[in-house]
């Protein structure tokens, strides 16, 4: 069984190669200089500048956290490029677009050409610090829908921008938020007007690509009144032995009646065998149900990064609002993990629900971490927490740590979690019914994280399926 | 002894009973049957005075009093008792204390003392011999971890604890097998005294072989859509329930 | 200078001007690691403060009096008909009574087996430092970020001290009654040390008592120690005014085999702090952990434990259970842990709330530390009202609504309070609590006068 296990979840990582192109890089280092060289670059207006600067200012007085259950080496912040960006010729049309980048993009199963996509997938493809393309832009547009990147919003839309921007994730919200407050490069914009239901999904391809580089995209979703959208993140990066920094912001602002659902397959370079290199990836997400009865669903499949600092939030303020959180978190070799959610109930009669599936392998180590509070003036708010835990192997470890915070005595709020390992009967039951042990295995883990796959968008249930299967089965495949 | 004029009541502003006239005169049994969703439980909740239904209109008498002003613990001490379809468990309360205070509360609404505590076990222990359950049960905490048979059968031995003037039946078959169906049915026979009425919720005809009705309706849609003798449970059994959707289609 | 800054500052100048004091009539296994132990109180920056173990108590507004600390001992007048209000009907138990904190010099111990020692940490020390070597402050530092902990060891100078021989079975409870009296506002540490030898046997009763209306603020430490297949069954009833502030910290070490059945009864105090550490150190141990916590007015209960399964095949289970009305606020955090070693670890915790007023608040943190993958480990926590159904059960039996509602909140602390295994002893604790839910504790003698004062 043991034997088992160590060939299952001893699998490479498939997406570890590197791009040969030509990258704008700046030098390594952080200070005021390169705040304001980022914003010049982007050719921001001075309202943007202004903000960085205030971030950058405020960063300087902070202390890194060190509250979750990770172990995280000395990181130094002068010793990152913080902007790379491939050169590219100015894009009239798909043709100017780097044969070279196309293919990297095809090769991660992301095609940009809009015949070849996938169809009801429009997406934004995201390199280093800047994005390469974005498709079926001019489809979107006829229904009034913004989904471009975020610089192009800047230059376009800057309203809409300068009117969300920092109004769910403050700069001040904490480190991290407030680094990528500084020096966020590119990302996503997606708005969706008053009573429009997005007819395909919405995707970002987050690719880093050069050396030594730090990834801080920005995305910022606005749905309004009635609307509806569903959006998508991947990610991927080149196997190095040293370790990058991704700190991203996601900010979101639902409307009445609007709903979002966000789904993340994050699968950055999780670092080799023996714990070398791999991403760290420190990520601030949160949405704000702003209107009666809105409703933001969080889904993620998360099988990368070295170490991985993140817990997608809701707050909670129109009445009757509804949130609901799934996830997936798989930590193998040396990986380290320390994901959750935030519930935060402030109006009447909202609900969350909050599933998560952890599964450790190897010498990791991944932890739940998930607050639900209920304010004080916060009626009949219910919320019901499930939080499972799977062990394979001896050397892993698997905590969780809910906080569960109520103020108001209307409240119904639950929380469960089990901790548990492959059963030597399961195992049985299936051999005996004629599956081998590795089928056996990855079936479990298959109906294990069901519920959570279950919620991801169709068009992407299999590849984060499959994706599991290479993090952990190895020779299953 | 039960009159129900023209009862509407809903449920989270969903009409269930559409309208529902019965009359339940002293000493009789009555059947209600009909498919799921005609409103059966709905009807035993409100005659027992479950908050979350609501009564639109209509009216309910029981032996002269307007039931509906009254809340369900003055509703069970006028003599109404529901034996319910799924027991409630409550952890911690010993089946014994649980009617100690039943009994004791419904006493001193009529104006009695309290049953001093000697008499009242011996009683108790009358009534467990009567429907035949264990001893250990007393000191048990309600419900918890009884098997569906046990469930039922604390219902009914409450029943005979508490000895009400109107019994209500809901579904006291569902989840039994037939020995325990016989247990539970002759229980409730054992307790049948002239001039207490009793109501037998129910999908099956294999409680009325045991408990056998005066007066049977079919409930449907919220309506008492017909009402005959016993001789309607077998039909009902032959033929199933969708002729009588036939014939209420037919006479809208 | 802040509060904290102050609060702190205050301590190093008593233990500095006070220590000389401090070590008189003490014995050298105590006064040896008073300066080892203050240092580690100043290494941890003192009281806690917005720590994650305290995360949600703020123990600044307790601390921030000014209390009078008596470095030594002063005989005290008792009336031992005090002691007649803890008693258990049908229960004889051996009873030890403690005046602030220092062993009370009218105990007279009888009628116990030969071997058995029963007598004050100060006598312990000069008589058996043998014991005291291999026992005191060796399980105290399993709190290594409380710096409460390591402030009792540091200002400590008495307590109760018990020791059951190996193979002795201690048939009558000891009973301590820990009473409070002063004529002015009064901090005390209070240090205890139950050994229970291999297969021997004792059952601990602690009654928490206060007598004279003052506010008063215990730091309270016990350290347990069960050798292979030691028995020990644990009860602290807490029943206090509302200006008695206590941390109270319990350390449990187990050896092969032992077992540990540990209840907290909470009915009434001020801020009420209880940590309580087991560390299962050998196979076959079980920990069984009971709480039950009935708050209102401004009280302030927060139970924080730490089950540390060390060693592989050992048991452990947990259930804390509260009430709360008026404003008060209940905390609960809960460890778990399991090491990389303790395979086919059992570990089970839940912790269930009520909340009855709009002011009320509580905190839950259950949390695991996994890192053994062979292990049956659960936790669950809820916050909740009366359930609703069963309201409806009981009120269509004829049981009045108030009525329905006081028994099922006596069936929600009933639930715990069933683990009693002293049958006199569970029936006085339920009765305690059915007053309790009443309202008729605070009627009683003792509550009566403290509680005109505090509303």
């Amino acid at each position: 069984m043991d034997n088992i296990i160590e060939e299952v979840t001893a699998s490479d990582y498939k997406y570890g190669f590197v791009t040969q192109v030509e990258t704008e890089t700046i030098a390594r280092g952080l200070n005021e200089e390169v705040v304001r060289m980022i914003s010049a670059k982007k050719n921001e207006p001075e309202w943007l500048l202004d903000f960085r600067l205030q971030a950058y200012r405020h960063w300087q007085t902070m202390k890194m956290p060190h509250w979750a259950q990770l172990d995280i080496p000395e990181i130094n912040y002068q010793d990152i490029v913080y902007y790379a960006a491939p050169k590219q010729k100015e894009q009239k049309n798909w043709d100017d677009v780097d044969p070279e980048l196309k293919a990297t993009f095809d090769k991660l199963g992301i095609p940009l050409n809009e015949q070849m996509a996938l169809s009801g997938v429009a997406v934004d493809a995201v390199m280093d610090s800047v994005s390469v393309k974005t498709t079926f832009k001019d489809t979107l547009a006829e229904r009034g829908i913004i989904f471009c990147s975020f610089s192009e919003a800047v230059q376009h839309h800057p309203d809409l921008v300068r009117k969300y921007l920092g109004t769910v994730v403050p700069y001040r919200d904490n480190y991290f938020a407030a680094l990528n407050s500084a020096v966020f490069s590119d990302g996503s914009f997606v708005y969706i007007p008053k009573g429009v239901r997005c007819p395909m999904e919405l995707s970002t391809y987050f690719r880093i690509n050069a050396r030594n580089t730090g990834q801080f995209e920005r995305t910022l979703i606005v749905a309004e009144d009635d609307a509806y959208v569903s959006y998508l993140e991947g990610c991927t990066a080149p196997q190095r032995d040293e370790n990058q920094l991704h700190a991203a912001i996601v900010e979101i602002i639902i409307e009445k009646n609007a709903e979002v659902k966000y789904s993340t397959v994050q699968n950055w370079y999780p670092g080799d065998k023996e714990g070398k290199g791999g991403i760290y990836n420190f990520v601030t997400k949160r949405g704000l149900c702003r209107g009666e009865n809105s409703k933001l669903i969080w889904a993620q499949v998360e099988t990368g990064s070295a170490i991985t600092w993140k817990y997608p939030s809701t707050i909670l303020k129109g009445d009757g609002s509804v949130s609901e959180f799934y996830s997936v978190a798989v930590t193998n070799n040396y990986q380290q993990a320390d994901t959750g959610t935030k519930m935060i109930h402030i109006g009447n009669n909202t609900r969350s629900r909050i599933v998560s599936k952890g599964i450790s392998a190897g010498h990791s180590s991944n932890s739940y971490r998930g607050k639900v509070k209920v304010a004080r003036n916060a009626r009949n708010a219910r919320n019901f927490s499930q939080c499972d835990s799977l062990l394979l192997g001896d050397k892993c470890g698997a905590h969780t740590f809910p906080y569960l915070e109520i103020e108001n005595p209307t409240a119904q709020v639950e929380h469960e979690a089990t901790t548990s390992k492959i059963g030597e009967d399961q195992i049985f039951y299936c051999n005996q019914r004629g599956i081998s042990t590795e089928d056996a295995v990855g079936l479990i883990i298959k109906g294990y994280a069901g519920d959570v796959l279950n919620k991801m968008p169709m068009e992407f249930a299999v590849e984060a399926q499959k994706l599991l299967q290479i993090s952990l089965e190895g020779s299953v495949g | 002894m039960l009159k129900i004029k023209n009862l509407h009541a809903s449920v989270e502003g969903k009409e269930i009973l559409k309208g529902v006239n019965l009359e339940i005169n002293p000493g009789e049994v009555h059947a209600i049957m009909g498919p799921n969703g005609a409103g059966k439980s709905t009807l035993s909740s409100v005659l027992t005075g479950r908050e979350r239904f609501e009564v639109t209109a209509g009216e309910i008498e029981f032996n002269g009093k307007n039931l509906l002003e009254l809340p369900a613990e003055d509703r069970a001490r006028e003599g109404i008792f529901m034996s319910f379809q799924y027991p409630v468990e409550i952890p911690g309360v010993s089946t014994v204390n649980f009617l100690k205070t039943a009994v004791n509360e419904i006493r001193k609404y009529h104006g009695l003392p309290s049953y001093p505590a000697a008499d009242f076990l011996k009683m108790i222990r009358e009534k467990m011999d009567l429907v035949g359950i264990d001893n250990k049960l007393l000191n048990r905490s309600l419900n918890e971890g009884f098997s569906g048979g046990e469930k039922k059968k604390n219902e009914i031995f409450q029943m005979a604890v508490l000895e009400p003037r109107l019994a209500i039946l809901d579904e006291t078959d569902s989840g039994l097998d037939i020995d325990a169906l016989r247990i539970v049915a002759n229980g409730v026979n054992k307790l049948k005294k002239p001039g207490n009425s009793t109501i037998v919720i129910t999908h099956y005809q294999r409680l009325l072989d045991y408990i056998v009705p005066d007066v049977v309706h079919v409930l449907y849609d919220g309506r008492i859509v017909k009402t005959a003798g016993k001789e309607l449970v077998g039909e009902l059994e032959a033929k199933g329930y969708d002729w009588i959707k036939e014939e209420v289609a037919e006479c809208k | 200078m802040s509060v904290l800054e102050k609060i702190n500052t205050d301590f190093a100048t008593l233990f500095r001007e006070g220590y000389s004091q401090l070590e008189q009539g003490c014995g050298a296994v105590m006064n040896g690691c008073r300066k080892e132990a203050f240092e580690k109180f100043v290494q941890l920056g003192g009281i806690p403060q917005k720590q994650e173990d305290y995360l949600y108590t703020d123990l600044l507004p307790v601390f921030n009096k000014d209390y009078r600390v008596v470095l030594k001992y002063i005989p005290q007048e008792v009336d031992m008909n005090e002691t007649f209000r803890c008693a258990v009907t049908d229960l004889v138990t051996t009873p030890v009574l403690t005046v602030n904190g220092w062993w009370f010099d009218g105990n007279m111990v009888s009628e116990i087996p030969e071997e058995v020692v029963i007598c004050s940490m100060r006598e312990a020390c000069i008589k058996y430092p043998d014991l005291l070597y291999k026992h005191y402050n060796r399980y105290a530092p399993a709190a290594r970020k409380d710096g409460l902990v390591a402030l009792n060891t540091a200002f400590a100078q008495d307590g109760i001290f018990v020791y059951v021989p190996d193979e002795v079975v201690l048939e009558r409870p000891v009973q301590v009654i820990n009473l409070l009296r002063a004529n002015a506002d009064l901090m005390g540490f209070q240090r205890n040390l139950v050994v229970v030898g291999k297969n021997a046997r004792a059952t601990v009763l602690v009654c928490d008592h206060t007598l004279s209306d003052h506010h008063f603020l215990m730091n309270n430490t016990t350290e347990v120690s069960l050798a292979q297949g030691a028995y020990l069954d644990y009860y602290q009833v807490q029943n206090q005014h509302l200006g008695a502030s206590q941390v109270n910290s319990l350390f449990v070490s187990q050896q092969r085999k032992a077992v540990f059945d540990g209840n907290m009864v909470t009915l009434y105090g001020g801020l009420i702090r209880n940590n309580m550490y087991v560390a299962l150190h050998e196979e076959g141990g079980e920990c069984n952990l009971y709480g039950m916590y009935i708050l209102d007015k401004n009280q302030v209960v927060d139970n924080f434990s730490y089950i540390d399964h060390i060693a592989p095949h050992c048991v452990s289970h947990e259930h804390f259970k509260g009430v709360m009305d008026d404003h008060s606020l209940a905390n609960f955090s809960g460890y778990i842990r399991v090491r990389p070693d303790a395979q086919k670890t059992e570990a089970y915790q839940a912790n269930n709330n009520l909340l009855l007023s709009e002011q009320a608040r509580v905190n839950s943190k259950p949390q695991l530390m996994i890192d053994a993958d062979d292990v049956k480990c659960s936790h669950g926590a809820s916050v909740g009202q009366m359930d609703e159904e069963a309201m409806f059960y009981l009120r269509s039996r004829g049981i009045g609504p108030e009525e329905a509602r006081m028994m099922l909140m006596f069936g929600f602390a009933h639930d715990i309070i069933r683990h009693v295994r002293l049958e006199p002893l569970r029936r006085k604790i339920d009765d305690l609590i059915d007053k309790r839910l009443r309202g008729e504790l605070s009627k009683c003698y003792h509550c009566m006068m403290q509680c005109k004062k505090q509303e």
